[in-house]
């Protein structure tokens, strides 16, 4: 059995052939369970390496395999239900649907999921059981997202990100919105969360201070050259 | 739960989009105001005059003589003689007929010179008869009836006296036989509103001393010795028709178009309506024309309105794609967005039609004669609304393919 759940061989991609930023990943692998933090600078290609891993782009050459399935073989539309299977995404901020209620955002992804539909009997329950593990308050239900607090709107997206126990979590700069004392909470429950689940973590930031809390430390330069 | 999210979404943007269903809601109701009184104008105009199955007059064209002797409108070419009227009025198909006499007019009104019969025989919308008001039809030879407008826009009530004057912009006035009203009959959205109604007899009395379009110089006949003339008339305008089987018409028709004695026209009122029609229908093209603008113009502000909150929705599709959303589903959700727009804009439109032609609809049939018919939605209209909602969806298209090339290239970046 394959115990990479990320595996990249090979890939070159560029926005445009006029566009100077390339990049080439020769090899990167990470292996199922793992908590992998990916350190970089702005502007150095991590976001654009999250975004070939969750199969937002297409590779121009090489093959990306998670979960076993090399997704830029797939269809788009196998891609698009690959990845609502598989991959809970955390964004830096502006997670949530700001119009919807806490319990609709984090249940979102199970629209689009059979497989993480099918590991939740009750998704209300189950939303609201996160919610409380995250320490989010009892009436959290009753709340639109955009009346929540920053640091909120985060966990209900690392709520939205582990409902129906997705392999893989990506999260990009998920801290970079918080002071230092709401992070360490954040990361706590998050962790704490994600240990419980199982999933993998790959999280993207420029913060080295972070590194302790990983079983990997990775830089960008390490997994990617630039070929502009 | 995509519609739901979707209904709120757009519930967010409540200013926005009540903005965009209020315009729309506007312009549909713009159309469909211009479509009803199209439609309505068109049933009261053909419905001026029914139940007459000819008009006769002096050689004309049909639709002007259906202009002078029903529109009050022009000038009869020439009149036709009491004796050939008769002479028409004898033919044994003939059941009966009422003879109209034109030429002079009351403070820019027309002055109708008829008999009884005409407020028995001349039926509208459909074969609703003339009603007196007030009064009394005309009993003395200066007596005058008074249309609905006439009697409103003058002032004017029983007993009040008037003077007729010669011809239509003339300065000469019979000033020396004065009339008075008698009756003044109710509104019926038709010419006879802003008709003056005399007897054959008063047009004939009125004209004693005149000769060729002028007094008489020095001649001054009283009214003692007038009212004991033979006031048969020597010629009228024009006379309306009915005959004993609808079958004879056609025959009827040719034998008064082939009379030899004078030049005479008869025209069937229904086609000579239609034709007249198809003259003044041009302007209801143009306001047909103008709505059709007025929703297109509609639809790409709709359209505008979408790309210009596009990009402050990219964060918001990079979401949606982030949990499993295709591009298409992205697509689909602007394009549902136009659609829920759409149709709310149909059910405001059709509210509020509904409730301004209930408030104006009187005032309508009363000014203008249009009697609008406020009734439920026509398949036509139904047709109209799965256009406007299927043209919504085309124009949405555009903004929707941006979208889709948003969600293809933003990735993980959300850009705001």
């Amino acid at each position: 059995m394959d115990e990479n759940i990320i595996k990249i061989d090979s890939v070159r991609f560029h926005w445009s052939k006029k566009s100077s930023f390339k990049i080439f990943v020769p090899n990167f692998e990470i292996n199922k369970g793992e908590k992998v933090l990916l350190l970089g600078e702005s502007g150095s290609g991590k976001t654009t390496l999250l975004s070939l891993i969750c199969g937002f782009l297409n590779p121009l050459s090489g093959s990306i395999s998670i979960n076993g399935s090399t997704i830029n073989k797939l269809s788009s539309k196998t891609k698009d239900e690959h990845r609502a299977d598989n991959i809970g995404i955390i964004f830096q901020q502006f997670n949530l649907l700001p119009y919807a209620n806490v319990i609709d955002n984090i249940v979102l992804p199970l629209y689009f999921s059979k497989v993480r539909s099918a590991n939740v009997t009750n998704q209300r329950e189950s939303a609201l059981n996160l919610c409380k593990q995250l320490r989010l308050p009892d009436d959290i239900d009753q709340y639109k997202a955009s009346s929540l607090s920053v640091g909120q709107q985060q966990r209900v997206a690392v709520a939205r990100a582990l409902i129906g126990n997705p392999s893989l979590v990506i999260a990009d700069e998920p801290t970079s919105s918080l002071d230092t004392d709401a992070q360490q909470i954040f990361l706590d429950l998050m962790f704490e969360q994600i240990s419980n689940n199982k999933s993998t973590l790959l999280m993207v930031s420029h913060d080295r201070s972070l590194a302790e809390r990983f079983d990997r430390l990775i830089y960008i330069n390490e997994v990617l050259t630039r070929e502009d | 739960m995509l519609l739901k999210l979707s209904l709120s979404s757009l519930y967010a943007r409540l200013v926005t989009v009540g903005m965009t269903v209020i315009a729309i809601s506007f312009s549909l109701m713009l159309y469909m105001s211009v479509e009803k009184l199209r439609t309505s104008a068109y049933t009261s105009f053909t419905d001026t005059i029914s139940q007459t199955d000819l008009i006769i007059g002096a050689r004309a064209s049909s639709v002007q003589l259906m202009l002078y002797s029903v529109f009050r409108i022009g000038n009869a070419t020439n009149n036709i003689t009491w004796e050939s009227y008769l002479d028409v009025v004898n033919k044994e198909e003939v059941d009966w007929a009422v003879p109209i006499s034109l030429g002079d007019s009351h403070k820019g009104f027309r002055v109708m010179g008829t008999n009884k019969d005409f407020f028995a025989r001349y039926k509208y919308r459909g074969g609703q008869s003339i009603n007196i008001d007030k009064g009394y039809l005309f009993e003395d030879l200066y007596d005058v009836v008074l249309g609905a407008g006439v009697a409103e826009k003058l002032g004017y009530d029983i007993d009040t006296p008037l003077i007729v004057a010669h011809g239509l912009q003339s300065f000469s006035e019979h000033d020396d036989q004065p009339f008075r009203v008698s009756g003044i009959l109710e509104k019926t959205g038709t010419p006879v509103d802003n008709t003056v109604i005399v007897s054959l007899a008063a047009i004939e009395a009125i004209h004693v001393d005149w000769s060729t379009g002028a007094k008489i110089p020095g001649q001054e006949t009283p009214i003692e010795e007038i009212r004991k003339m033979d006031l048969t008339p020597k010629n009228i305008t024009a006379a309306l028709i009915g005959v004993k089987s609808k079958l004879t018409i056609f025959n009827l028709q040719r034998w008064i178009n082939e009379y030899p004695e004078e030049a005479m026209t008869a025209i069937l009122p229904g086609a000579a309506l239609q034709e007249l029609w198809r003259v003044v229908g041009v302007v209801e093209n143009l306001l047909l024309g103008i709505s059709i603008v007025v929703i297109f113009t509609t639809l790409i502000g709709m359209t505008a309105i979408m790309f210009s909150s596009l990009s402050e929705r990219r964060r918001e599709m990079a979401i949606w794609r982030a949990m499993g959303a295709s591009p298409r589903t992205v697509v689909g959700l602007l394009m549902l967005e136009a659609i829920f727009i759409s149709v709310l804009s149909i059910l405001l439109s059709v509210i509020l039609l509904f409730f301004s032609l209930s408030i104006l609809q009187p005032w309508i049939d009363y000014n203008y004669g249009i009697l609008v018919n406020v009734e439920m939605l026509s398949l036509k209209d139904m047709y109209v609304f799965m256009t406007f909602i299927f043209a919504s969806i085309i124009v949405s298209l555009l903004p929707a393919i941006r979208a889709y090339w948003f969600s293809i290239n933003d990735g993980m970046t959300i850009k705001i």
